[in-house]
C-alpha cells in the first residue's frame, strides 16, 4: 500500500472572472521512503495540488474534489482538527521562500518548539531540547545561540535550513517541498538539496520535490510527474524520462536544460506562454507552443496512455510511436550535440 | 534596544524644543504689542511700559525665549492669563483632566468595538456579521460627530433621562459643596460624549483592523503555521493579530496625540469644560499665555504618544529594534 495516494484530484478557485481550474484530475501514488520529482512551469498546478494534500487551500475560495489518500486515510476536504496528528506530525512540508515563511515577529527557537508542543504533550524545555537537535541536524551553526534570533537575522539559505528543521522536527513519513532551493543563490541550492537528500537517507521519508528544476529531479528523485496546464501530461521512473521522454512538453523542458559537458550555443527554449487555466484551449493544452501540433491536438484532450513496453510509464499525446521515436532520436541528438533542436 | 531608546529620546526631546520654538515665535514675537493686548481697552502709554518690563519684552529676543523655556521646564509655569490673572497652570489642572477623560475613555470604548469587529469582519469575509460589520462602519464614518453627539444627548440624555445632558464629575470624590465626583457620577457624565468619539473612530478602526488582518492571513508565516498543524485560533492568536496591529498601533499612538490637545466639539455639545473649549475662549480674547499654554501640552503629547508608538513598534516587530 502507497504512503499517499491520490486519485483524479480537482482544485478549481472561484474568482470573479470565473472559475480557474488550477488541477484537473491528478492522480499519482507514492511509496514510503521514495522521492517523487514534480516538475513543471509556474502555472502548471504543480504547487496548488500539493497544498490541496496538505489541507491548505481555502475552501471558501476553492472546489475540491477526488480522494487523497495518507497511509489508506481519506485526508482531502479534512478541517484543521481532522488533519490533526498528520499535518505537520506525520507530514511535513517547506516552502518557496525562505524569506517570508517564517514569522517575522517570534524567535527562530520559540517557532521551533511550537512545532514540537502542537503535536506533541511536552513540557517546552523539552521541546526547546528538540529544537536545538534539530537545528544541529541541519547543520545551522551555533544553533544554540541562534535560537533567540529572529529570521531576519539569518541568511537566505539558513532560513531555508530552519525551514526543514521545522518541518522535521516531528519526523515526518513525507516530506513535500516546494520549491525549496528556487529562491537561493546557485551554491546555496547545491547544499539545501544535499541537505535533503541526506536527511531522507537518515530519516527513511518520503519526500515530494516540487521544482522547475529537472537537474533538481534527476540527482534526487525515483519518479517524476510532468505537470501542465493543470494536468499530469508525463509520469515516469526518472531514468526512463531522461531516456525517452515521450511527448514534446517534455522535449522541450529537456532541450532546455543547460549543460556543461557539451557546447551549447544557445539554449533551446519553449516559445509561448503557459494557458490560461481560467479559459484552457481546447484539446491538448499545450498545443499552441506545439512544434508537432495537428488537428487532432486542437480538439480532443490526449488520454494518459502508456509508453511502449513500460506500465509505469504515462504520457498525454496524440502522436503515434513512430513519430515519438522519430523525432526525439533526431531531438537527443541535437542536444548531445549542443544543438538547438528547435 | 537601549540604543534605539537613547536615540528616540533625544530625538522626542528635538521636537520639543522645535515645537516651543515655533510656538514662542508664532504667539510672542509676531503679534505687534503683547503688552497692550494684555492690558485690554483703558491702557494709558505708561501702563504699557510698565507690562511691558513686567513681562520682560524689553529684553532681546533670545533672553526671552530662555526664560519662557525655563519657566515651563523648571517651574511647570506658563505665565498667567492676560484676562483674570489666573496662572495658566491651573487652568492646565482643570482641564487636562477633563480632556483626558473623554479621550482615554473613547478610546477606550472605540478599541472594544473595532478590535473583535474587525476580527471577525477579516476572518470570515462577506459573511453576515461582515457585512453588518460594513454597514455600521459606513454609518459611523457618514455620520459627522456633532450630529451624532446632539441626537444622543437629546434621544438618551433628555427623552430617556438616563444620564445627565452635560457637565463633568471628577473622579475624585468630592466633599466640597457644589462640586460632584466619584466613579459612578463621572462616568455617568461621560459615557455620551464617549459614545459619540468613538462612533467615527470605531467605524474608521474596524475598517483597518479588517483590512490589516486579511493581509496578514494571506502571509507566507501564516501558512507554514498552518502547515505545522496550528489549529486557526493558534494561528490569530500567536500569528495573525500581532503583526497586523503594527499599523494600528501607529494611527492610534497619533490619533491619541490630537486629541488631547482637545476634542473641541464633544467639549462643546456635552458643555465639557476640557482644553478644547478653554482654548476657544482664549482665542477669542486674545489671552496668550493660555493660548501658548494649551499648545504646548498639545505639543508635549504628541511627542509623548509617538514616542510610546516607536518604543511599542520596537517592542512589537524586532526588525525594528536592529535597524
Amino acid at each position: 500500500m502507497a504512503l499517499l495516494e491520490v486519485q483524479d484530484l480537482h482544485t478549481r478557485f472561484r474568482t470573479e472572472d470565473g472559475m480557474v481550474k488550477a488541477v484537473s484530475g491528478v492522480s499519482f501514488e507514492l511509496d514510503r521512503g521514495e522521492t517523487l520529482g514534480v516538475v513543471g512551469e509556474s502555472g502548471s498546478g504543480k504547487s496548488v495540488t500539493f497544498l490541496t494534500v496538505m489541507g491548505l487551500v481555502d475552501p471558501r475560495q476553492a472546489e475540491m474534489a477526488g480522494s487523497v489518500r495518507f497511509d489508506d486515510k481519506e485526508i482531502l476536504g479534512l478541517t484543521t482538527h481532522g488533519l490533526k496528528g498528520i499535518r505537520g506530525k506525520r507530514i511535513g512540508m517547506i516552502f518557496q521562500d525562505p524569506m517570508t515563511s517564517l514569522n517575522p515577529v517570534k524567535r527562530i527557537g520559540w517557532q521551533l518548539e511550537e512545532a514540537v508542543l502542537i503535536h506533541n504533550d511536552v513540557p517546552r524545555k523539552e521541546a526547546r531540547r528538540r529544537a536545538l537537535e534539530v537545528l544541529e541536524e541541519v547543520e545551522i551553526p551555533k544553533a544554540d545561540t541562534r535560537m533567540d534570533d529572529y529570521a531576519h537575522q539569518f541568511s537566505g539559505g539558513m532560513r531555508q535550513r530552519v525551514m526543514i528543521a521545522m518541518a522535521l522536527i516531528n519526523q515526518p513519513e513525507l516530506l513535500i517541498a516546494d520549491e525549496p532551493t528556487t529562491a537561493l543563490d546557485v551554491t546555496t541550492q547545491a547544499q539545501i538539496l544535499r541537505l535533503i537528500g541526506k536527511l531522507q537517507k537518515d530519516h527513511g521519508m518520503a519526500v515530494v520535490m516540487i521544482t522547475h528544476d529537472l537537474g533538481v529531479v534527476a540527482e534526487l528523485a525515483n519518479d517524476v510527474i510532468v505537470m501542465y496546464g493543470g494536468r499530469i501530461v508525463e509520469d515516469a521512473k526518472v531514468d526512463d524520462l531522461f531516456e525517452k521522454p515521450e511527448m514534446p512538453y517534455t522535449w522541450g523542458l529537456l532541450g532546455s536544460l543547460p549543460r556543461v559537458d557539451v557546447d551549447v550555443e544557445r539554449l533551446e527554449q519553449i516559445p509561448g506562454q503557459p494557458p490560461s487555466l481560467l479559459r484552457p484551449p481546447p484539446g491538448c493544452a499545450f498545443n499552441p507552443r506545439c512544434a508537432y501540433v495537428f488537428d487532432r491536438c486542437r480538439t480532443e484532450l490526449p488520454e494518459l496512455r502508456a509508453a511502449e513496453g513500460k506500465d509505469d510509464h504515462h504520457f498525454r499525446c496524440h502522436l503515434d510511436g513512430a513519430d515519438r521515436a522519430r523525432i526525439w532520436t533526431q531531438k537527443a541528438a541535437a542536444i548531445a550535440r549542443g544543438e538547438s533542436a528547435a | 534596544m537601549a540604543a534605539f531608546l537613547v536615540r528616540r529620546t533625544f530625538w522626542a526631546l528635538f521636537l520639543f524644543v522645535a515645537a516651543s520654538m515655533v510656538t514662542y515665535i508664532l504667539f510672542f514675537i509676531i503679534p505687534s504689542d503683547p503688552a497692550a493686548l494684555s492690558c485690554g481697552h483703558a491702557c494709558t502709554p505708561p501702563i504699557v511700559n510698565h507690562i511691558r518690563m513686567e513681562l520682560g519684552l524689553d529684553l532681546p529676543v533670545y533672553q526671552q525665549y530662555w526664560d519662557f523655556v525655563w519657566n515651563i521646564v523648571r517651574h511647570g509655569n506658563f505665565g498667567r492669563s492676560f484676562v483674570n490673572g489666573t496662572p495658566v497652570r491651573t487652568f492646565l489642572q482643570h482641564e487636562i483632566p477633563v480632556t483626558a477623560s473623554i479621550v482615554f475613555g473613547g478610546v477606550i470604548v472605540y478599541l472594544a468595538i473595532a478590535i473583535p469587529t474587525g476580527i471577525i469582519s477579516a476572518l470570515r469575509p462577506r459573511s453576515i456579521m461582515d457585512r453588518l460589520g460594513m454597514v455600521f462602519v459606513l454609518i459611523g464614518i457618514s455620520a459627522p460627530s456633532v450630529w451624532v453627539g446632539i441626537m444622543l444627548l437629546y434621544l438618551v440624555g433628555f427623552r430617556l433621562g438616563w444620564t445627565p445632558i452635560n457637565g463633568y464629575c471628577s473622579l475624585q470624590s468630592s466633599h466640597q459643596l457644589g462640586t460632584c465626583g466619584g466613579f459612578w457620577p463621572w462616568m455617568s457624565h461621560l459615557i455620551l460624549p464617549w459614545i459619540t468619539l468613538a462612533v467615527g473612530s470605531a467605524a474608521l478602526y474596524t475598517r483597518l483592523i479588517r483590512a490589516n488582518v486579511m493581509e496578514t492571513m494571506s502571509e507566507d508565516y501564516v501558512r507554514t503555521a498552518r502547515a505545522k498543524g496550528a489549529s486557526p485560533q493558534r494561528v490569530l492568536v500567536q500569528h495573525v493579530l500581532r503583526n497586523s496591529m503594527l499599523q494600528v498601533v501607529t494611527i492610534l499612538g497619533m490619533d491619541l496625540g490630537l486629541l488631547l490637545g482637545g476634542v473641541v466639539f464633544i467639549e462643546i455639545v456635552f458643555s465639557l469644560p476640557g482644553l478644547g473649549q478653554q482654548i476657544l475662549l482664549a482665542y477669542g480674547r486674545f489671552d496668550l499665555p493660555v493660548i501658548v499654554g494649551i499648545t504646548m501640552f498639545a505639543c508635549l503629547a504628541v511627542i509623548v504618544f509617538n514616542f510610546l508608538v516607536d518604543v511599542l513598534y520596537a517592542w512589537l516587530d524586532p526588525r525594528i529594534r536592529l535597524s
